[in-house]
């Protein structure tokens, strides 16, 4: 299990705020739960759409990638397109 | 097998080469198909009744006169469609869209729906439908939707975003805030500060070919549509969720799409096309009328955005601030927070600040537009450093190179870039031939950037090679402007064969796993990914069959140049295998050769481009005539240039349109007026110039071949370019879009006036 | 069907007898009598001109005109560029010239421009641009349109001095 910061694009306030946290997990599926278990309001964002930048990559669907030590992790909105 | 997404370099074939596409003699005879241009035995018509009035309570719909005429077979309304979203909001406000619940919310909302045996027998029932509503005051504009005293949509609406939470109800439906760093700090610091508030109008995407289907649904719940859409299996999983499918029992079939843009990312008619066939137990044809488009499809949020921004001498943008009000239309988006995440994105600007206000008001319910919500927001900061420049006399180009975004800098929205082209793009237009072109009277030039993310998602692809060694591609997501094209060149690429030898087709829902919408200028990304994988996944098999028909070990086999090669010193003496000749023994080494692929194509590079335009203002009239363009954008690989010049120059073009002529037009009585292509004024073919185009490739280090997606990116800067071109041409700074010649006379006579 | 009226016809050289009401465009009679769907409805008011078809050799918009005056007259539509197999210069060039997207558009721009270099076999830019101005294409900015259309025409002028 790595242990991680995990930072929120500001829009999302969720419990202590905006500043990073730190979180373990090996991949986006352990990530969601781990910050589920400490912000069980997450999941309306998560309902509504989110994404996980992990070093700049953006990642909209699949929760299966893992996450490499001492990455740059974000928790953004989920993005469409047109 | 899994599959490796990285960029790796090599030298190509096929891909990069202008190839003709392999759909294009179908649609130069007539012969392709689009939504409309199907029908079934003993289909019927179908039309939809849609409110007159911009906000009103339907107290009741009398549907006896209506249902007693000859040759009507069903009539809908809401109470044919229950509510089985199941607490899901979003599914919820996309069934009150289709059809109101008790409520009109804007002028075009849908109201009842009618099948019967043509078309006067559908108008005239229509006539028949009595209606009573009782009218409630409206609010179409996004600033005056968030006074305190605007008439409220949606009675639970409480602004999200804001502490303490607000007690009273509002049309505000969220609040974003994004950024870093210390904006007061960095304003300190600066040497010129700048302030300006613009305004952009509602636009539309403007396809030719309005939304059409036909549904057809039988007593056992398995049922059909045909579709003009941008993503098949999304409509199939919104569709039997809105009306009780089984997905597996829903079959949708993608038509050609007539343009899309975003605004056939969704459905309006079709779960109303469903309904009224399950009702009548007839096929059910239900094409919207250009006017029904315009009032009742998903154009864009029109805003009001405020920039602040501040730079010292030297042209170092200290601190910017951005706040911006998108409407949404009836239902609540996340459109301002788009916006957000976009306004400052192409530049690394120390101390920056978004904020976004996402607002409801009685006008249809918005979707994507290309790049959406980026053009408005790119509208207001181009314009400004434009601006900036001029306050600390630094050229335009200047500015943005000091305060470029390059790999390593962090975005507005937090995470850091990777490899990113912008830079390579404004150093591209800093040298074209563009910049040296003389300028006559009247005549301005502007320069302005923008961004755009471009997302992959689910994807499945299948290859199958038949016994003559041709192949078919079955591909999922929809082809919006050529791909199929890029998407046989890359098979035939990466399986060493002729580009004439592949033959790609996008299949139904039936025939393949859930594929995600085109949109996100994600197609030739992502399909052209699981095309990779899927081609390696048949070289396996065509290896393993040249092994069984040498009788040799599968490790001493190869694959290269479309053949299959034996290896190592026992076997190097046999001849090769050429693709042909292994499908052509294929029923005899263990059947049919297939490779597949699904993938969630993910890491999606940012698209970056910089654009010129030069334009003639013609001071007696404000006209303003784009007389030279370019585009220069980064694609990372282009695998069929003259298709990605065509998504550059098209997106272009869409942005000229947007940001001189283009905009709806709401009358007092909140009802659209200028519904049709007379008044709501799209670019033709005498407004344009020749776009030149080039095309940087900067390679996306998370696909194989370095793709990026190209669709949105170049509909963000026409914006801001056209007005720094008008600004250079008269002195004149504009910040309420489109541009339009009254606006832009009014402001050359107040420019006069002194 | 009210009203309904026998209308005797030629469509791209071939003899057609169809049945429409008095008060439907040729447009849809073309589409839902005749089968023929390469004209397309984009608007029905005459504003976008992807309908666009000849009637005795006139380019008009196919939904602004009744499927009855089309009695003894000669109608031209997309389906009837293409001769014996072979594609019209017009055709080979939109496909070469990448001239197509979505190619919603592109029945009414052959017709157009069709109708365009029977007039005038050497066109400049300008005068091209004004000629398709009534037909509308949200796809391609116009900009590989405008150089199909020059290509076929070159194309055509050498043909025709052979």
């Amino acid at each position: 299990m790595l242990g991680m910061q995990v930072s929120f694009s500001s829009m999302f306030r969720v419990g202590d705020g905006p500043e990073p946290i730190n979180v373990q997990a090996a991949s986006i599926e352990e990530l969601m739960q781990a910050l589920l278990l400490r912000y069980p309001d997450l999941q309306t964002h998560i309902d509504q759409g989110v994404a996980v930048s992990i070093n700049g990559q953006i990642f909209r669907d699949d929760w299966t990638v893992a996450i490499p030590a001492d990455a740059e992790v974000y928790l953004i909105p989920r993005i469409e397109g047109g | 097998m899994t599959h490796d997404n990285s960029y790796v370099e090599k030298d190509y074939k096929v891909v990069g080469s202008r190839v003709k596409r392999p759909d294009g003699v179908d649609k130069v005879t007539g012969k392709a198909r689009y939504g409309a241009d199907v029908s079934a035995p003993g289909g019927l018509v179908g039309r939809v009744l849609r409110s007159p009035h911009p906000h009103a309570q339907i107290l009741k719909i009398n549907t006896a006169k209506a249902e007693k005429l000859p040759g009507v077979k069903a009539i809908i309304t809401s109470a044919d469609l229950p509510d089985l979203t199941d607490g899901d909001q979003g599914m919820a406000h996309i069934l009150e869209n289709c059809m109101a619940r008790g409520r009109a919310l804007y002028d075009g909302h849908a109201v009842a729906a009618v099948a019967a045996v043509d078309e006067q027998t559908a108008a005239k029932a229509l006539k028949l439908i009595d209606v009573k509503y009782k009218k409630l005051p409206h609010v179409t504009d996004v600033d005056e939707a968030m006074q305190p005293d605007a008439p409220v949509l949606h009675e639970n609406m409480f602004t999200r975003g804001v502490e303490p939470a607000p007690t009273k109800p509002s049309n505000i439906s969220a609040r974003t805030q994004m950024g870093y760093g210390d904006v007061d700090a960095g304003f300190a610091e600066a040497d010129v500060i700048v302030e300006r508030s613009y305004k952009t109008e509602q636009t539309h995407q403007g396809y030719i070919e309005p939304h059409a289907c036909l549904a057809s649904v039988n007593p056992d719940g398995t049922a059909e549509l045909w579709v003009t859409t941008q993503g098949h299996f999304t409509f199939r999983n919104v569709c039997s969720k809105l009306l009780g499918l089984e997905i597996a029992k829903l079959k949708v079939t993608s038509s050609e799409i007539g343009g899309g843009f975003g605004g056939k990312t969704h459905v309006w008619a079709e779960p109303v096309a469903l309904a009224l066939s399950r009702k009548a137990n007839r096929p059910v044809k239900l094409v919207m009328s250009r006017d029904e488009v315009f009032r009742a499809s998903g154009p864009t949020s029109s805003t009001s955005i405020d920039i602040k921004m501040g730079a010292r001498k030297d042209g170092t943008i200290t601190a910017a601030v951005a706040e911006m009000r998108y409407q949404g239309g009836a239902f609540p988006g996340t459109w301002a927070m788009l916006g957000c995440m976009t306004a400052f994105a192409c530049y690394s600007i120390k101390n920056n600040r978004s904020i976004g206000w996402d607002v409801v008001v009685n006008r249809p319910k918005v979707a994507a537009y290309r790049a959406p919500s980026a053009p408005m927001a790119a509208f207001a900061v181009e314009s400004t450093i434009d601006v900036i420049a001029k306050e600390i006399g630094m050229s335009a180009i200047d500015v943005r190179l000091k305060n470029v975004a390059r790999e390593g800098t962090q975005a507005p929205y937090g995470p850091t870039y990777g490899p990113i082209g912008i830079e390579n793009t404004l150093e591209a237009v800093k040298s074209h031939p563009h910049m040296r072109a003389k300028l006559k009277k009247n005549q301005g030039r502007g320069v302005a950037c923008g961004f755009w993310f471009n997302i992959g998602g689910q994807t499945c692809v299948d290859l199958n090679i038949g016994i003559d060694g041709t192949v078919n591609l079955n591909v999922g997501t929809v082809d919006v402007g050529g791909a199929r094209s890029s998407m046989a060149m890359i098979a035939a690429e990466e399986l060493g064969i002729a580009y004439d030898d592949v033959k790609a087709n996008i299949g139904d829902t039936a025939s393949l796993g859930h594929n995600d919408t085109t949109e996100g200028s994600r197609g030739t990304f992502s399909s052209g990914m699981a095309t990779i994988f899927a081609a390696r996944d048949a070289i396996g098999v065509l290896k393993q069959r040249a092994a069984t028909m040498w009788g040799i070990p599968l490790d001493d086999v190869e694959w290269q140049g479309g053949e299959a090669i034996a290896t190592g010193d026992m076997h190097s003496n046999l001849p090769a295998l050429t693709l042909k000749e292994i499908a052509a023994k294929s029923g005899r080494t263990g059947g049919p050769i297939a490779g597949h692929n699904e993938v969630v194509a993910d890491g999606a590079g940012m698209g970056f481009a910089s654009h010129i335009c030069d334009v003639e203002v013609d001071p007696e009239t404000g006209r303003s005539q784009i007389v030279r363009y370019t585009v220069v954008q980064d694609a990372g690989k282009a695998i069929h240039p003259d298709y990605v010049e065509g998504q550059f120059q098209g997106a272009a073009a869409q942005g000229i349109g947007w940001a001189l002529n283009e905009e709806y037009i709401y009358g007092d009585d909140g009802r659209l007026q200028n519904a049709g292509f007379l008044d709501y004024r799209i670019p033709v073919c005498s407004d344009m110039p020749f776009i030149d185009t080039k095309i940087l490739e900067v390679p996306n280090p998370n696909h194989p071949y370095g793709i990026r997606g190209v669709g949105e990116t170049s509909i963000v800067p026409p914006l801001g370019a056209v007005g720094n071109a008008i600004a250079d041409a008269t002195g004149v700074r504009m910040t309420h879009a489109p541009m339009s010649p009254p606006r832009v006379l009014s402001a050359l006579d107040a420019r006069d006036a002194g | 069907m009210s009203n309904a009226t026998l209308v005797s016809t030629v469509v791209n050289g071939d003899a057609v007898q169809f049945a429409c009401p008095t008060d439907e465009s040729l447009m849809t009679a073309l589409r839902d009598r005749v089968g023929l769907t390469g004209v397309k409805e984009g608007c029905g008011t005459g504003d976008c001109g992807a309908c666009s078809v000849t009637l005795d050799d006139q380019l008009v918009c196919s939904c602004l005109v009744l499927g009855v005056e089309a009695e003894g007259r000669n109608v031209g539509t997309v389906e009837g560029l293409a001769q014996d197999g072979q594609l019209h210069p017009l055709q080979e060039k939109f496909i070469e010239h990448a001239a197509l997207q979505c190619g919603i558009c592109t029945p009414g721009f052959l017709v157009a421009a069709k109708a365009l270099l029977e007039r005038n076999p050497n066109p400049d830019e300008t005068e091209i641009r004004y000629a398709l101005a009534g037909n509308l294409c949200r796809c391609t900015g116009y900009d590989k349109i405008v150089r199909a259309v020059q290509a076929a025409a070159k194309d055509m002028r050498k043909a025709k001095r052979r």
